[in-house]
Parts: structure tokens; sequence; C-alpha cells
């Protein structure tokens, strides 16, 4: 291939891959993001393949392998084109009826499309499952159609358009203009306007340097690895406009190093636009230099935060340092540098594609565009959504999410990671911006969501992100070092029966001092989950302290287990389980639990088949 | 040269100054125990912090005035209800983790804190830098450092052998706040008990000729003259106790 040398050069070629590809030749597309693939995505492409070869289809029939789709829950998830249809749960054994049924005319395999579970009815298209209907796919729509691994599937469906575009007729000003009207928001989390942040840092002499955060270190986060292994190009994109703006040359993306396939995509990505002519010197022909050079991760949660990331890009201790001075006038080797989210980044090609107004027409009047949120936890529909800004709660959990499996109720949503507040379900039509998020005690993070219900300890669920958090804090700052160790001290007392009245008022001044006096925002949001959960589920904490009762019955120093005995059949299975040997009775007569001797570890809770084991809390609990 | 507002005062001060030695020049007291004039700042014990804004419509924040550059319309206040609330309890957080410091315990007088709620740890070093920083930037041995992350965090030395660039010169020892014995005074774990000055440096047990640097306490000045059971243990403490200047 040889290289584009001009914007009209990219566009001819275009215009000729669209001519030598028939819109009409079918394509299986299958989904080999990480959930799916965990599903068994492979087997099924390769199964796919060998029967195509078996049938002699394999030119007549292509097969790809893309990124996520985001329904992580169904997976694996395949989609037939040109007519879309939308396989869900496919395995290797259906790979006949799949080439069967392309071949003979597109009857889709019925028992593979997607059951809507409220009426029952199959469904066909991607568009008409629920989980995608109320979705706004601008960073993701990409993901299902192209290969990550092929430059040519991105320049199909318009890829580097908006690059040619800003070379051809816009001027840097123009970019930051753009970006600024288009109201985009930092997706990283803290939601810092990024046009003003690209203002900030031209206004400091060159040389600058640019920066990609792809250090997505929230537990059950994966929107922005799924994006570098899904569509690794439209990042690159966004990044060649934003060197372009900001007059850069050098620029690097910080990726996690526990996304191996994210690292290969990108770096795959890098290459193949170094080889067309559109990253590197020269680029399009218009003399612009720019080298994107991909770094690891050391493995650290702190790293995410931009000054620790700029310490740790520049081979010292990832520690955040104060601001002032800000990255966007002394950044990386000490020079003015701009420094954004995976999906910020990806947002810009789109900007440019559809214009500032279009983007600034989606979500609420302050927080604009698309959100894009993991959806973990109690949660029907497990996955990626990308959703505008100010869509509710509500919507999110039953009109995407499908409702909360097993009838079981909504207590609470976790939302913006670690570090986030914990929402009560009476705030389920809270529409969800920056804004509204941060008033309700929570922050949008960089959008993990995970759904609680009512078998959740909201204590415990404060204790374990306090663990996480005291693992991950620097320690290079006192209030953060020692206020996560206090506060997970403190938690673990309450949850063991231990608390007093007096470690609420305690809990609450630790929060405040954390909030207000430390270094970084990791400190500074550390104690969100904490004062979530006492602002809105104190009646809990209150149990465990006053009544020594665990009212979600997971606390284990504050739970029993008793066998009902009008329940319990005597078939011995708990007995065989118990490893404590705490279950007394014979085979065929009623059991018994011996408190004293019972660990609480639930593994007859498991086995019992009639249900008669059952978990109680509240009465004095012996302990051995 | 910029012009700020600290506590109402507005100042002109030489344009790379940091608030809190422009507070100093005004006379104006911020504690901090991981500062010092020779080190640059690391502002890790956060007790310098003040309340600042810039202009008067933008929100005000609490930030550590060690390391925040006095600019043109900074407006701050270096005792507000919010830092001293701040300041009061990240006292308390400090003296539960190193209950036998007599800065620690200096500050927790001077500053009105009477509880400590946490339990007692004795972790016998906050984690300041100084000495880490003395190390590097005033002796140019770099001999010792920080290892770990979050509580394992703590300062060391290469492979945990002794460097081959330490001189034993004691700079770390000179400049560290806390490294003293701990309190033996009646209910050490529990109360400000004003007994920090039975104690004998811990570092005296390894250098014998080392100098100590410790100021009279500040609360055991304020409980009045020394009960007469205290034992005195070291020469510095003699000279202390007797009144002299060192």
């Amino acid at each position: 291939m040889p290289r584009l040398k001009s914007v009209e050069e990219l566009e001819s070629f275009r215009t000729g891959l669209r001519a030598t590809r028939d819109p009409k030749r079918p394509c299986l597309t299958v989904c080999a993001g990480s959930g799916c693939t965990a599903a068994g995505a492979h087997d099924v492409l390769a199964g796919l393949r060998k029967t195509l070869a078996k049938h002699g289809l394999q030119d007549a029939i292509g097969v790809k392998s893309t990124g996520c789709h985001g329904f992580c829950e169904r997976g694996p998830l395949m989609i037939v084109w040109p007519e879309g249809t939308f396989y869900n749960q496919v395995t290797a054994n259906d790979a006949a009826a799949i080439v069967a049924s392309v071949s003979n005319g597109h009857v889709p395999v019925e028992k593979l499309l997607y059951r809507d579970p409220v009426s029952g009815k199959r469904v066909i298209r991607e568009e008409e499952v629920p989980f995608y209907a109320r979705q706004q796919r601008v960073l993701f729509g990409n993901n299902g159609r192209i290969d990550p691994k092929d430059i040519e599937d991105y320049l199909h469906v318009g890829g580097y358009g908006a690059l040619a575009r800003v070379l051809s007729t816009m001027s840097p000003e123009q970019i930051v203009d753009a970006v600024t009207r288009s109201g985009l928001r930092g997706r990283g989390g803290a939601g810092f306007p990024t046009g003003l942040k690209w203002k900030l840092c031209r206004e400091n002499p060159a040389p600058r340097y640019l920066i990609c955060n792809g250090d997505e270190g929230d537990p059950g986060a994966f929107m922005d690895r799924s994006l570098l292994e899904g569509n690794p190009h439209s990042v690159v994109e966004g990044m060649i406009i934003g060197a372009f703006a900001l007059g850069a040359q050098e620029a690097y993306v910080y990726v996690r190093a526990e996304y191996p396939l994210a690292c290969e995509h990108l770096r795959a990505a890098i290459d193949q636009a170094e080889e067309y002519g559109l990253l590197g010197d020269d680029i399009l022909g218009t003399g612009m230099k720019l080298r994107i050079h991909v770094v690891k991760g050391a493995g650290a949660f702190v790293c995410g935060e931009e000054t620790a990331l700029i310490a740790s890009l520049e081979g010292r201790v990832g520690e955040p340092h104060p601001r002032p001075p800000y990255p966007a006038q002394k950044g990386l080797w000490g020079r003015p540098t701009v420094i954004n989210n995976v999906k910020t980044w990806a947002s810009v090609p789109v900007i440019i594609n559809w214009g500032p107004e279009w983007y600034a027409g989606i979500g609420t009047e302050k927080s604009k565009g698309t959100m894009v949120f993991s959806l973990v936890g109690k949660i029907n529909n497990t996955g990626l959504v990308e959703v505008p800004m100010g869509i509710t709660l509500r919507e999110m959990i039953y009109d995407i999410g499908g409702g909360i499996p097993g009838g079981k109720a909504l207590k609470a949503i976790q939302i913006g990671g670690p570090s986030g507040g914990c929402i009560p379900a009476d705030l389920i039509d809270l529409p969800i911006d920056y804004e509204r998020l941060t008033e309700a005690g929570s922050m949008m993070g960089s959008g993990g969501m995970v759904v609680v219900d009512e078998t959740t300890c909201m204590v415990d669920i404060a204790r374990y992100f306090m663990e996480f958090l005291e693992d991950e804090s620097c320690g290079q700052c006192f209030p953060c070092r020692k206020g996560t160790q206090r506060m997970r001290q403190i938690l673990t007392r309450i949850c063991a029966g231990n608390g007093v009245e007096e470690d609420i008022p305690l809990l609450e001044d630790l929060g405040w001092l954390m909030k207000q006096a430390s270094l970084c925002a990791l400190g500074q949001t550390a104690a969100n989950p904490v004062l979530t959960t006492l602002r809105y589920f104190r009646d809990e904490y209150l149990a465990h302290i006053r009544e020594r009762r665990c009212p979600a019955k997971v606390c284990r120093e504050l739970i029993f287990y008793e066998i009902e005995p009008t329940l319990c059949d005597g078939c011995h299975a708990c007995v065989r389980v118990c490893a404590g040997d705490a279950i007394l009775g014979a085979k065929e007569e009623v059991h018994t639990i011996d408190r004293a001797r019972c660990t609480r570890c639930g593994a007859c809770l498991e086995v019992c088949q009639p249900k008669a084991v059952q978990v109680g809390t509240g009465e004095l609990v012996c302990r051995n | 040269m910029p012009k700020l507002t600290i506590n109402g005062i507005e100042v002109l001060v030489e344009k790379g100054v940091t608030v809190l030695e422009a507070a100093r020049f005004l006379g104006i007291p911020i504690p901090t125990l991981c500062h010092d004039d020779g080190l640059a700042p690391a502002s890790a014990c956060r007790l310098c912090v003040v309340e600042a804004r810039r202009g008067p419509e933008a929100k005000s924040k609490l930030l550590a005035a060690c390391s925040l550059p006095a600019e043109e319309g900074l407006v701050v206040h270096t005792n507000s209800a919010r830092v001293q609330r701040a300041r009061q309890l990240l006292i308390e957080l400090y003296v539960a983790t190193c209950p036998s410091s007599k800065r620690i315990q200096d500050l927790a007088s001077a500053h009105g804190v009477h509880q400590c709620r946490y339990e007692a740890e004795h972790e016998d070093c906050i984690q300041c830098g100084l000495c880490v920083r003395m190390c590097e930037q005033q002796m140019m041995a770099g001999a010792i450092g920080f290892a770990g992350r979050g509580a394992d965090r703590h300062v060391s030395r290469p492979f945990d052998m002794t460097s081959e660039r330490c001189r034993q010169c004691g700079a770390c020892l000179y400049i560290c706040p806390v490294c003293e014995l701990r309190c033996a005074g009646p209910a050490a774990d529990t109360t400000l008990c004003n007994g920090c000055l039975n104690f004998s440096p811990v570092c005296f047990q390894s250098y014998d000729d080392a100098m100590c640097f410790l100021d009279p306490c500040h609360a055991c000045e304020l409980a009045g003259p020394l009960r007469p059971d205290v034992k005195i243990k070291s020469r510095a403490h003699a000279t202390v106790l007797s009144g002299e200047k060192q």
C-alpha cells in the first residue's frame, strides 16, 4: 500500500475501497471482546471458518472478529451483514445452521435470535433489542462492524475523514473552538471542559505533548479497554486531530499493563496509520509530524491520576504532585501537556464529523454528548452501554439493564468506581450528569456502574471499597494514607459487631478531612463510599452498632445459621459439607446447627435442597 | 510582583515564592511537619493547608501552602474555621499514629487538640519525607528513599542494606520530627499526658555522641515546673531542663 500523500489521495483511496467491496457480500462479524472471548467467541469463529471451508464458501461469505458490542451478558454475539441479523449466545455447533441460513437466502436462525423477556418475541436486528434501543452508540457504534486490526475497515466506515477535513479546511484555533462549542468534558471522571484545557495548553510555549490516559483501574470497568481493543483507530484519529490543534509532535498512550490485547491492537493501529501516511512525518502531505508511543502502565490505580501518570511516564514513582502547576502549564518533562481519557480522544473525530452543534444537542445543559458506562453487578443485562447524558437511572437499570435478577429489590447503585458513591434506590429518577451525581454525593468517574440488590450489606460494601483504596493509595500524603487505613479499621470493627456509636461521627470527621485536605483526587474522593452510605443507609450502620444485626445478613460475625425443623428431610447433605462438624443429627433425622462450632461459611445453605438452612441475624450470636 | 491577600492583608511578594514563605515573612504562623526551608516542598503532611481562592467569585479550596505559588489575585485565609478544623482533625490522626513524638504532642497542645479518638499505633514514622529529601538534596547522598505503596510505604535503603553512599552524617536524625522514644508518661496510650519530657531519644542508643536538637516541650511549658520524679536521661535534656540555652 503506497503512502497517502494528500487529503485528496485519502478520499480517492476510500472511494476505491468502497467500490471494490461488494456491499451485498454477506459477512459474519463475531464479537471477540473480553466477555464474548470468555464465553467462547474464538471457538465460534473457528467453527464458522471450518464450515465455510467445507462448503467452499470462504470467498463468498466473509468472517470477521470485531471489538466488544457491549451486550456481554448474552455473548458470544454475532451479526450477519448486510442484513444486520443479530444472534446471541452462539456456540461453535451453530456454525452449520448459520452458514446454511446465509447461503439459503438469509432466513434467520430462530433459536439464536434474542428473545425479548417481556413480550417473549424474537427480534431480528440489534436496534430492536431493548438493551440497545435506548442507547446512542456514538463511540461504540462501529465496534460491531470493523476488524480492529484492519485500517481499511476503519477507512471504509469513514475513518480518518475528520482528520482529512481538519487538515484541509480548519485552523488549530477553529478546532479548539469547535471542541469548546461541543461542550465536551473530560470523560475520565472529573469532567473538566476539554476545549478549555486545550486552550490553556495552547497559551504555553511549544514543545507541547499529548497523553491518552488508558490506565483504567476501577473494579468492574472496561469501557476504555473495549474501545482500545475494538476501535483503536478512533482514538488515534482523535489524538492526531488534537496534536494538530495543539501543535504537538509527540504523543503517548498510557495503557494499563493488564490489557495486552488493547496494547497489541493499538500498536497495530499506529503502525498501520504510519504505513498509510496518516501518522509519522509529513501526515497526508501537510508537513505535520506526530509520533504516538504506547507505554504500558506499572500496575497502580493511582497512575490514572494525571500528575501521577506523568511521573510514571517519566520513569519516576507514580505519585501525584500538587497542582498548580497544572499539566497544561507544566506536564510531561516540564512542558505543557494535554492529558485526556481514551473516550475523550475518541469523541473528537465524532465532533468534527457531525459538528459541535449536533454534539451539543445531545445531553443536558451542562453535560453534553454521550457517556459510556459498564453496567455490572446484580443486573440482568450486564455489559457496556453508551447513553446520552441526562438519562435517568431508572431507564439505565430497567429499560437497558432489564432489571434485577431473581425478582430481588434494587437497593443502591454505586457509580464512579471505588471512590464514587452509592446512590439509593429512592433516587432512581436522578438524571445522570456531572452536576447531579456530585450533588447526590457520588461522581461520574470514568463510568463504572455497579448495581446492588437487597442481599448486599452497605457497611460491608463500604468496607470492601475502603480496602481497595487503602491498598491503592500511594501513601504520600498523610490524610489519604492514614484516613483510608483508619476508615477500613473502623468499618471492619462495625462489620464485626464491635462498633460504637461514636464511630459514626468519627467516620464523618475523617471523611470530611480526607475530602478537604488530601493532595489528589484519589484521596479527596476516597471517603465517598463511606460518606454516601452513611448519608443514605445510616440505619444499617446503626443496626450493626446498636443491635449487632446485619439487615442484609452478610456480615459473618453478626449472622447465624439455623435449620428449620419442619423443612429438614434429614438428607445429611449439609453434614457432609460442613467443615467444622457443626451440624448434628443422624441421617433421616432433623438436623440442628451447633452455633458455637459454626463458622458461618454458608456451605450448608448452598447444598440444602429443601431450603431448610436459614440465615438469621440480630440474636445473640455464639462465638467460638 | 504579584499582589495577593493573606488574612485580609494585601501584600506584594517576589515572583516565585510560595504562600507559606509569604505568610511567614508577614509573621503569620502556619504549622508544618514536612517542610524545611532548605528542601523542596513535599505537600505530604498537609498541616500547612490554607483556604485559598483565585478571585472573589471562585470557590475556595484547602491547598497546601508549602507548594502553593503566591499568585496575583489569590485570596488566602490561614486560620479560618475550615482550616482550623482540618488541622485539628489531622493532628488527632498524627497523635494516634505517633503518640510519642514531642513535636506532635506540642502541635496538639498548641492547636487545642484534647482528645484522640483512635487507637494509638506507635508507628514511629509519619513519612514526612524530610530525611529522604535531606539526604538527597542537602547531603547529596540519596542513600535512603521510599519503598512500597500505601500502607506498606516506608523509608528504606536500597535492597535493605546499608548504602555505600551513606556517610553516617546523621542529617536524617537531625531533621526527623518524630524520632524519639515513646512517651513514658502516666497514660501514654490514651491521653495527651504532658509527660513527654521523660524520655531519651531512641537515636542515643546507637549514636552516643549525636547532638539532640529538641526544644522544650510546649505542653510541659504550659504545665509549669517539672515533676521531681522525672528522671533526666540525656545530656541534651539536662541542658533543656536546667533552663540553659543550647
